[in-house]
């Protein structure tokens, strides 16, 4: 019989192109490669920062230079040359007072590219948009509306400079500069990102979002997103981000913090479609990303994310459950194929009485890729009754591809309640069979397989996202059954 | 409808079907017994289009086409279902989900639209009924942790939504109990008609008091090696298989 084989699947997988792998020709300002104090103080003078905020950096930047790179992970790549990366790069046409109207054509064509126009965006959707190209911030839209409310969205470097008590007060106080290598790297350098305040008892009409490109080659993206949702607010908040296909690596290095005071409540969500290098592993962005929020009294932070791309990816969101009853919640959804690797989790400190926390993470493996769940469940001494419930599924497509699970568990208190329960399983055949004998072919029998795995996590997205997430879904695996 | 002949056959070189003759027209209800590793279910996947079966010879001609070398969707696309004795599970993708997607994709395959969300729904409500299928048991993932009744009622609700031209049911009286054997096979009888066909796959008379059979063929070392009437299937039940094999044998 002349069928489509899992030979033919394996092949035409191989030859899946990443669809976001364009470059925009728009004229660019890159600093010249290599990092020192210099590079340092050039970036916070390009941004006209003020001097606490370039020594802030300088800081940083000596504790950085003492700093090993982490080798603990489940993955393997070459360490990237930090001295061969330019650590600024910025569309020239930026102009810090832009509006919409006033943003480079060619730039609005990529987003088109992207499927996010902005114009439309606005209009319709009902999300206001921050768009980071390279190093830069490029298009913040809605800012308006959300002013009415008392609601501060604009890109951090705007931030710096309009709101210096904000950033200064809250800078810095989740994810330390002296955190772990990436992050003090990112707090040097970081070249923009977003910035976020919801006044007390707001609860932000709309999902804010922000959309992540790295366009220039060689340069690394360092962007820096701060997220305070003040007492007895509410926000739901999106990330998305593509870059062009390239043959060596790219690094991406960002630092996420949220900061949930009293019942406050964040909702965060990612999308990340990095470029994942081709089918032989050549080039891809490396993902190094310290994500954590911290939870003050009956606050609640959620972190969802569905990683499909990076050849690398290192990245833990976690939060601290400073507060009593407190809660916090990740609801991850990892894919792998090719070679691509992935060491990603989350980190759940109890530290307040009757916190709780949930942890759902869902690891496709497909080709030849790696898929690592880590996780860590800390429950403190003064932390009574808190709870913690993690499941870990991974679902294996073929032979070749492995997934792991590294859960650490340190419970301090007596009345701790932890559950943890893990499963791994295989598309078979016999399901796709199945699916086949219905009428189904085979792509849209894995896909619809993959959804059903990683249904309790789409779920947990909001509508517009939890379609691209489908989507993104199916274009990353399309075809490997085993 | 369905003309097969002289196929042969293998799974991983091991000849199963070994010249295999059948024609099933529309309207007529075909059983086919045997006792154990005869090749019932091989010669189900085999028409179904499963690929680990290799057929090594023979053809097999469905609405005038030879079907052979389609792949197993495209023949569900022209209208061959099969009743599966193991229905897999799919975690996560509900009984709706699953049947919605396989219409939707038959749609498709005959370049339709897909059906408008309103009248899916009135469908599904009516093969429900037609199956005395609790509404509740739509949203539950496709078989993960069905009982065997309700794993081989799911399957007949499939049939009756996708509407095919050719069923084939694969042991589906296995694993029933007596109430959920009597609705599976009222359920066949009322989508039974004069334009499709059921071959229905059996080790035990039973089910076939409640679908009665215009032949009954009797398959034995991957050959059909009687053919007859309903009564042969009472006389198999009353004797057993060993005289078939006596006979062959001999």
């Amino acid at each position: 019989m002349s069928k489509y084989t899992e030979d033919d699947l394996r092949e035409e997988l191989k030859t899946k192109e990443y669809e976001y792998g364009f470059y925009t020709d728009i004229e660019s300002e890159t600093f010249p490669i290599g990092l020192n104090e210099d590079i340092v103080r050039a970036i916070s003078k390009k941004k006209e920062e003020p001097q606490w905020m370039t020594d802030w950096r300088l800081d940083a930047f000596k504790v950085w230079k003492d700093m090993a790179e982490p080798e603990w992970a489940n993955v393997n790549y070459e360490k990237p040359d930090f001295q061969a990366i330019a650590y600024y790069s910025a569309p020239v046409t930026v102009d810090p007072n832009k509006t919409l109207d006033d943003v480079d054509p060619d730039l609005l064509a990529m987003y088109k590219k992207l499927g996010i126009s902005v114009d439309e965006q606005k209009k319709m959707n009902n999300i206001a948009m921050d768009i980071v190209v390279d190093s830069v911030s490029v298009a913040t839209t809605f800012k308006k509306t959300l002013g009415e409310k008392g609601i501060i969205f604009m890109s951090i470097s705007e931030a710096i400079k309009e709101h210096p008590e904000l950033v200064k007060r809250y800078l810095g106080t989740v994810v330390p500069t002296k955190d772990n290598f990436y992050a003090a790297l990112n707090s040097a350098v970081f070249s923009d990102g977003s910035f976020c305040y919801i006044p007390k008892g707001v609860k932000c009409p709309m999902e804010l979002s922000t959309y992540f490109r790295i366009n220039q080659a060689g340069t690394g993206q360092f962007e820096r997103t701060l997220l305070v949702a003040d007492e007895g607010s509410y926000v739901s908040y999106l990330e998305g981000c593509t870059a062009p296909s390239r043959d060596e690596n790219q690094l991406h290095a960002a630092v996420v913090e949220l900061i949930a005071l009293d019942d406050a409540e964040i909702k965060y969500s990612t999308v990340q479609n990095w470029y994942p290098g081709n089918a032989e592993g050549k080039g891809g962005v490396y993902n190094f990303v310290t994500k954590r929020g911290l939870c003050e009294k009956n606050a609640k932070i959620s972190w969802t994310q569905v990683e499909t791309g990076s050849a690398v990816t290192w990245k833990y969101p976690s939060c601290i459950l400073k507060g009593d009853n407190s809660v916090g919640e990740f609801y991850s959804i990892a894919i792998t194929n090719n070679y691509q690797q992935a060491d990603t989790g989350t980190k759940m400190i109890h530290l307040g009485k009757n916190t709780k926390s949930t942890i759902i993470s869902k690891g496709i493996s497909a080709g030849k890729s790696q898929n690592s769940y880590r996780g860590l469940v800390q429950i403190s001494s003064r932390a009574d009754n808190a709870r913690n419930f993690s499941q870990c599924d991974s679902l294996l497509m073929g032979n070749a591809c492995g997934a792991h699970t590294f859960p650490y568990i340190e419970a301090k208190n007596k009345t701790a309640k932890i559950e943890h329960e893990a499963t791994t399983s295989k598309i078979g055949e016999d399901q796709i069979f199945y699916c086949n004998q219905r009428g189904i072919d085979t792509e849209k029998a894995i896909a619809l397989i993959v959804n059903g795995f990683s249904k309790e996590v789409l779920n947990k997205l909001p509508m517009e996202f939890a379609v691209e997430a489908q989507k993104l879904l199916e274009i990353s695996l399309e075809g490997s059954v085993g | 409808m369905l003309k097969i002949e002289n196929l042969h056959a293998s799974v991983e070189d091991k000849a199963i079907l070994r010249g295999i003759n059948l024609e099933v027209k529309p309207g007529e209800v075909h059983a086919i017994m045997g006792p154990n590793g005869s090749g019932k279910s091989t010669l189900s996947s085999v028409i179904a289009g499963k690929e680990e079966y290799e057929v090594t010879d023979g053809t097999i001609v469905f609405n005038e086409e030879d079907i052979n070398e389609l792949a197993a969707e495209e023949r569900a696309h022209k209208g061959v279902f099969l009743s599966f004795q193991y229905p897999v599970e799919i975690p996560g993708v509900s009984v709706t989900n699953f049947i919605k997607t396989a219409i939707n994709e038959n749609r498709k395959a005959k370049g339709l639209e897909d059906m408008p969300a309103k009248d899916m729904l009135k469908l599904i409500r009516e093969k429900a009924e037609l199956l005395e299928i609790d509404r509740k048991f739509l949203s539950r993932s496709l078989n993960e942790g069905f009982s065997g009744g309700e794993k081989k009622r799911n399957e007949i609700f499939q049939m009756a939504m996708l509407e095919p031209k050719l069923a084939i049911l694969d042991e589906t009286d296995s694993g029933l109990d007596i109430d959920a054997l009597r609705i599976v096979a009222n359920g066949v009888n009322k989508l039974k008609s004069k334009d499709n066909a059921v071959i229905v796959i059996t080790h035990y008379q039973r089910l076939l008091d409640h679908i009665v059979p215009d032949f009954v063929h009797v398959l034995y070392n991957g050959k059909i090696v009687k053919s007859g009437g309903k009564e042969l299937a009472h006389e198999l039940e009353e004797k057993g298989y060993d005289w078939i094999k006596e006979e062959v044998d001999a």
